[in-house]
Parts: structure tokens; C-alpha cells; sequence
């Protein structure tokens, strides 16, 4: 029957024929197998980046400092979690409870982050300033992408502003597709984290936190920083691969 | 009923990097995300760009795993469990843009 003694850094640890957690091993299985889950979204997103027959298309709606911003957010939420954790196998439980919040929230704030992103590009408008299309303004039109230039007709019917809807959803094209699947999928493992966060800190008050048992609250530190490195790799295949011309 | 025992060896990964390492960690993952961000303006540097994003990429996924996650410090198996399933992530991603002769 397998049974916890104490060992350095407060750790939990079981009497296995392997001598490792079985909680801590299946972990790392599950992580493991969700490498090959995103890689296949990713994979699946880079052969059919630039396949799309109707716009927008990355260029068109992503924003670069936007998205920077909420990877540095969750570049520092992944920092907390492993000071929370730290704080825990040195017997404070009020630093673990800060810094565990503190996690909980910066996850938060990277998802408000993606849904503004979503919601900014379901709502994407076209908009040409057709004065400056008619006087043919060389550095106007260079700035235009591929999918604004296949609008310069519609300025011969406008005098000022030409503005239409083109929000990009799971529907529109594969860019919208594949990008929705992707980031969509790593978005709900954000909210399983928080969700698994916000149990830690509220578990903590019931005495359910302790330094003894603190494998409980690595085995969540390893998922939320899977979420982190999955981020990492999304962030530069997709947003700035994406956007990059000779890709 | 069984005496307390020692943990065998790599049972329980020690020597935790101190609070200072983690934020340490911290600053370099954000200089390293800046810098990404700042080459990627740089249209001078045409294709070039992607090694080195590619680079700085993995720079950063290495240093979470290997501080954040304890990778560094923790027992083998549970690397080769992680990394094997890297390994055929990244087989899986070769083997489609191979498939559909995407970079070819």
C-alpha cells in the first residue's frame, strides 16, 4: 500500500516500484501527449497558412504590440506560479496565496486579451480613404495589404471613406479556421488553469495547502507552464511568421 | 508497518533554483520576447528573420522547461516523457509540411 513520508522540500513521496509519483508521471504523460496535439494544430495551421481564397488574412488583422503585451503577461503569470510554489516548500502559505492569485490573474488578463483579439477580428472593416487613392499617393498605397488593394475599385462609387465589414470567423476562410482551432483550444487550457488556480488558492483556506502536500500544487505549476511554452511557440509561428511576407 | 525512508535517488528533484534565479528567468524570457519583437521591424532582414526568430524561440521554451518546469533538475524519466513527446510533436510537424511540400 503505498503511503507519503516527508522528504526534502516538503515534498509528498510514494512508495512506487518506480520510486516517482504516479500523480507526478502521469502528468508528464499528459503533457507529452498534448505536445503532440498542438504540434498537429500547428502543423495543420502552417500548411494551410497562405491557402486562404477570400481575405482578411494575417496581415490584415493581427497586431503585433497587442499580442506582445499578452505574452508578456503570461510570460510573468508563469514566473509567479513558480514563486507561489516556492513560497509553499518554505512554509509560507500567505506568499503562496499571493502569488497564486497573483497567477489566476495575469491568466485572466491573457484571456481578456484573446477575447478582445477574437472580438476585434470577428468585427474586421475594410476601410480605404479614396481622396488619397484618387491623388494616387504612392506611400498610401504601398501600405495597403493584398486584401485592402482588391478593394481600390469600390473608391470610383465613394468620395471620401470606403468602410465594410469583413470579420474573420471560424467560417470565413482557413486561415480563420485553423488560427480559431489553434489559439481557441490553447485558450480553453488557460481556463482549465485558472480554473485549477483559483481551486488552489480557495483550497488553501480550508487547510487543504500545505508544504507537505505541495506535489498538488506542482503538478498545476507543470500544467500552467506547458500553457506558457505552448504560447511561446504559437506566438512566433503564428503572429510573427504570420504576418511576415517571405514566410 | 513500513520505516520512513529516504527517497531514492531522483525520486524527488532537489535543489531549487532560489526565488532570485525565477525572476532572473523572468527578465531574460521578456528581453528575449523584445528582441523578437524588435528584429521582427527590421525588413532588412528578409528570410534571415526566420532562423533567428526560430532561435530565440527555442531559447525561450528551453529555459521554461528547464527552470519553471525543474526539467533541469528532475528525474529522467519524466524528461524523456516530455521530450518524447516533443520529439514526435516535431516529427508529426515535419512530416506534414514535408507532406505538402510546404519550405520546398
Amino acid at each position: 500500500m503505498a503511503h507519503a513520508t516527508t522528504v526534502p522540500h516538503g515534498e509528498e513521496h510514494e512508495e512506487t516500484t518506480t520510486g516517482l509519483s504516479h500523480r507526478k508521471l502521469l502528468i508528464w504523460a499528459f503533457l507529452g501527449s498534448d505536445c503532440m496535439f498542438f504540434g498537429s494544430l500547428i502543423a495543420t495551421y502552417m500548411v494551410y497558412r497562405g491557402k486562404s481564397l477570400v481575405g482578411p488574412f494575417p496581415e490584415d488583422v493581427f497586431s503585433i504590440p497587442v499580442t506582445s503585451v499578452s505574452t508578456f503577461v503570461l510570460l510573468m503569470s508563469s514566473m509567479s506560479m513558480v514563486l507561489a510554489y516556492s513560497a509553499l516548500v518554505r512554509g509560507s502559505i500567505k506568499g503562496f496565496r499571493i502569488w497564486i492569485l497573483s497567477t489566476a490573474v495575469l491568466g485572466m488578463t491573457f484571456l481578456a486579451f484573446q477575447t478582445f483579439e477574437f472580438r476585434d477580428f470577428a468585427n474586421y472593416e475594410v476601410h480605404l480613404d479614396c481622396a488619397r487613392v484618387e491623388a494616387e499617393d504612392a506611400d498610401y498605397l504601398e501600405g495597403l495589404t493584398d486584401f485592402e488593394t482588391t478593394f481600390l475599385p469600390r473608391c470610383a462609387a465613394v468620395d471620401e471613406e470606403f468602410s465594410e465589414q469583413h470579420g474573420l470567423t471560424l467560417k470565413t476562410n482557413l486561415f480563420g479556421t485553423t488560427f480559431f482551432t489553434l489559439t481557441g483550444f490553447h485558450g480553453a487550457h488557460v481556463t482549465l488553469g485558472v480554473i485549477w488556480l483559483l481551486s488552489l488558492f480557495f483550497y488553501s483556506f480550508r487547510g487543504g495547502v500545505t508544504p507537505e502536500r505541495s506535489l498538488d500544487v506542482d503538478l498545476a505549476a507543470l500544467y500552467w507552464h506547458f500553457v506558457d511554452v505552448v504560447w511561446i511557440v504559437i506566438f512566433t509561428v503564428v503572429y510573427l511568421f504570420g504576418v511576415f511576407p517571405g514566410f | 508497518m513500513t520505516q520512513p525512508e529516504q527517497p531514492t535517488a531522483g525520486a524527488v528533484h532537489t535543489g531549487h533554483p532560489t526565488p532570485l534565479t525565477y525572476f532572473k528567468v523572468a527578465m531574460a524570457l521578456v528581453a528575449i520576447t523584445a528582441v523578437e519583437v524588435g528584429i521582427f521591424y527590421i525588413e532588412a532582414l528578409g528570410k534571415g528573420i526566420i532562423p533567428v526568430l526560430a532561435v530565440l524561440s527555442s531559447s525561450k521554451f528551453a529555459l521554461v522547461a528547464m527552470f519553471y518546469m525543474h526539467l533541469r533538475y528532475d528525474h529522467r524519466l519524466f524528461i524523456g516523457l516530455f521530450v518524447g513527446g516533443l520529439a514526435l510533436a516535431m516529427a508529426v510537424v515535419l512530416a506534414l509540411l514535408g507532406l505538402f511540400k510546404i519550405f520546398v
